[in-house]
């Protein structure tokens, strides 16, 4: 859902495993809702690995460790790989979380995220190793995300990394404002465009 | 630049946004049932309407069982999406393939198979094969439910655009050596990222030697390398497969076509951000054995020592272990990487005259009711039949297990499908992706074998 995200402080959940395939981030399954319901999709985020078959929460998977809790994911490089299901960064906003830092996204849960209103805040790998330590050794350690400024703080050693945001996209998420809002004005560019194309397909 | 992926993107761009992504135009959008509801919820919402339904074609296949499909759908969760699409398509003035019209199937078969998805074309879909329509030599994507929703209300989409990479197979590929072979080679040796952030051409006289089922096969696996999209440049095959296509331009204006789509090559001085050169004679018949598409070996190898220990406890497997002889449980042919006429030929080739191996279940699934009908009038049903296959009806079947065809906790399945991810295939299930002849080879014997020593 459109939000505005402007500034993000919070302590952190630590998933140090690469290649989070959107499957995992959520099954096939629970793609058959018809509706955006986020709180859904959030209920069930992670599933397979936060429940086990009976359907009891598995206490090993760090989304059911009471020490763990947030607003900003810490994942492992290649977060989001596979199937282009928004429906994952649905999940990952139902749930609560507005940001996800990890070294490398995969590009289409990127775009998705974003279209989203969760952050995807790509940090060196270096720094996404220390976080995630920081965080292990001090839960209540928190990370504070600047939009504007396009930053990513460890607020706990003060290191800081500057982000990519490109700035149509910026205006977008400090506004909340989705790409449709923008695509529906431009609709004098759209004709003017299908009536010079040179090859009509 | 002056790539093939350059000349269509620049063509459809229809500005530049300051500061951000370009605005592209986008020639078709395909919709399926999964994630097209909230987009056309969100339409709604906002009070509009598709701004140019004829370039809009939807149709099922997510869901769709494999089985009785002239019979309502049993799962009422499943019938409620199918049955979502179709309204939506009716208020909206879109064209549907429902099931059981003679034009549905997977997207990704049915797009090129009716000339709905032509060369110079940009395609897009809530659906991260459509990588696959890029065979054609168009620029195919995958994209979210909030992109479907943007193509509807303004046929346009903001996309950054992505870096290009060639990707050259030279040379004669080895016996039972097949473009899901190549494909395979091709995610084992770049891994599942990378191609992210590019969009792959891909080139060669091997890549050239491949018929339209080879490339659509190729194409649609570079997803699994992370790049957004893969093509082929189109040539004398690409127009024989599109000729007297249903929605392929006919006469004078199929003539025209060709003529511009011959100018849809890379120039001699094109410049990639990134090449990859391989030699074909490297690649053997490949299977994963871990959980990533990018996990896989050469069916006779053996498992790499340094293999992910998640992966391989999940999927009951040692480091330094074979996977020749290890018994199968079920056999997967289908979904829209190999749900095709060639994939069935092959199949049906090796297994003629042998018998399906007894603890074996197989699912064999064509991609679309055009391959059915064809499977049937080339006789290929009846060989099957002789070898103790059953043919099912249409749909991604046990690809993703939306439908009700699941693999067990637990159980082994070698599958033509494209994902081997965790629960893939249904909670627990273990996949070992391979090609239709590695496919046709565990059926038949029971266990992994080597297509080549049969």
């Amino acid at each position: 859902m459109k939000r505005k995200l402007d500034l993000i402080e919070s302590t952190c959940v630590p998933l140090p495993l690469e290649n989070v395939d959107t499957d995992q981030i959520i099954p096939a399954r629970f793609l058959k809702a018809t509706t955006r319901d986020e709180a859904f999709f959030g209920e069930n985020l992670f599933r397979d690995w936060r429940y086990r078959a009976d359907g009891t929460p598995n206490p090993s998977f760090v989304l059911n460790d009471p020490r763990y809790g947030g607003e900003i994911l810490l994942a492992g490089r290649n977060f989001g790989s596979g199937s282009s299901r928004e429906h994952a960064a649905w999940a990952l906003a139902g749930y609560g979380f507005k940001a996800v830092i990890s070294s490398f996204f995969a590009d289409i849960h990127k775009n998705n995220e974003l279209n989203s209103f969760v952050l995807p805040v790509v940090v060196s790998e270096d720094f996404l190793a220390e976080l995630f330590a920081t965080v292990q050794a001090n839960p209540s350690a928190r990370v504070r995300i600047d939009v504007e400024a396009q930053t990513v703080t460890s607020l706990a050693t003060g290191r800081s990394e500057s982000f990519e945001l490109n700035a149509y996209k910026k205006y977008c998420l400090l506004n909340a404002l989705d790409d449709i809002d923008y695509l529906v004005l431009q609709q004098d560019k759209i004709n003017a465009y299908e009536k010079t194309r040179q090859h009509e397909l | 630049m002056n790539t093939l992926f350059d000349k269509i993107w620049d063509a459809h761009v229809v500005q530049h946004v300051e500061g951000g992504p370009d605005q592209l135009y986008i020639d078709r959008l395909y919709c399926h049932e999964v994630t097209s509801p909230q987009a056309f919820d969100g339409l709604r919402a906002r009070g509009l309407r598709p701004l140019r339904p004829e370039r809009i074609f939807c149709m099922p296949d997510h869901n769709t069982p494999t089985h009785d499909q002239d019979k309502p759908i049993a799962d009422p969760v499943s019938k409620a999406q199918v049955d979502a699409l179709a309204r939506n398509a009716a208020e909206f003035g879109l064209t549907h393939f429902g099931m059981m019209d003679p034009r549905n199937g997977i997207i990704h078969v049915v797009g090129p198979e009716r000339g709905l998805s032509l060369p110079g074309m940009t395609i897009v879909c809530g659906d991260s094969h459509t990588s696959t329509h890029g065979a054609v030599g168009a620029v195919a994507f995958g994209v979210g439910t909030s992109e479907v929703e943007m193509v509807l209300a303004s046929q346009c989409i903001l996309q950054p655009k992505p870096r290009t990479m060639r990707i050259r197979i030279e040379g004669t590929p080895g016996p039972c050596v097949t473009a899901k072979d190549l494909a395979l080679y091709l995610m084992q040796q770049l891994t599942t990222s990378g191609a992210t952030g590019y969009f792959v051409e891909y080139a060669g006289s091997a890549v050239r030697g491949l018929t339209m089922e080879g490339r659509l096969t190729l194409c649609n696996l570079s997803i699994e390398m992370g790049a957004r999209g893969g093509m082929v440049a189109p040539d004398e095959v690409t127009f024989a497969y599109l000729k007297d296509k249903e929605y392929a331009p006919r006469g004078e204006a199929w003539d025209r076509a060709v003529a511009y789509w011959r100018t849809l090559r890379s120039g001699d001085d094109a410049v990639f951000d990134r090449e990859y050169c391989f030699d074909a004679a490297d690649i053997a018949p490949m299977i994963t054995y871990g959980t990533n598409p990018g996990m896989g070996m050469p069916v006779d190898g053996t498992i790499p020592p340094e293999a992910s220990s998640k992966a391989l406890q999940y999927m009951g497997f040692q480091p330094g272990e074979q996977l020749l002889g290890k018994p199968v449980d079920y056999v997967f042919l289908g979904a829209c990487t190999n749900g095709r006429i060639e994939d069935f030929r092959r199949f049906a080739a090796l297994v003629k005259g042998r018998r399906k191996a007894a603890g074996v279940t197989a699912w064999l699934v064509p991609g679309s009711w055009e391959v059915h009908r064809r499977i049937v009038a080339e006789g290929i049903d009846r060989i099957l039949a002789d070898a103790g296959f059953e043919l099912r009806q249409p749909g991604c079947s046990a690809c993703l297990a939306m439908n009700d065809d699941k693999i067990p906790a637990g159980k082994y399945c070698v599958s033509t499908g494209n994902r081997n991810f965790e629960g893939r295939q249904g909670p627990g299930a273990r996949t070992l992706l391979a090609s239709p002849l590695v496919a046709a080879a565990a059926a038949v014997t029971g266990v992994i074998t080597d297509p080549r020593t049969l």
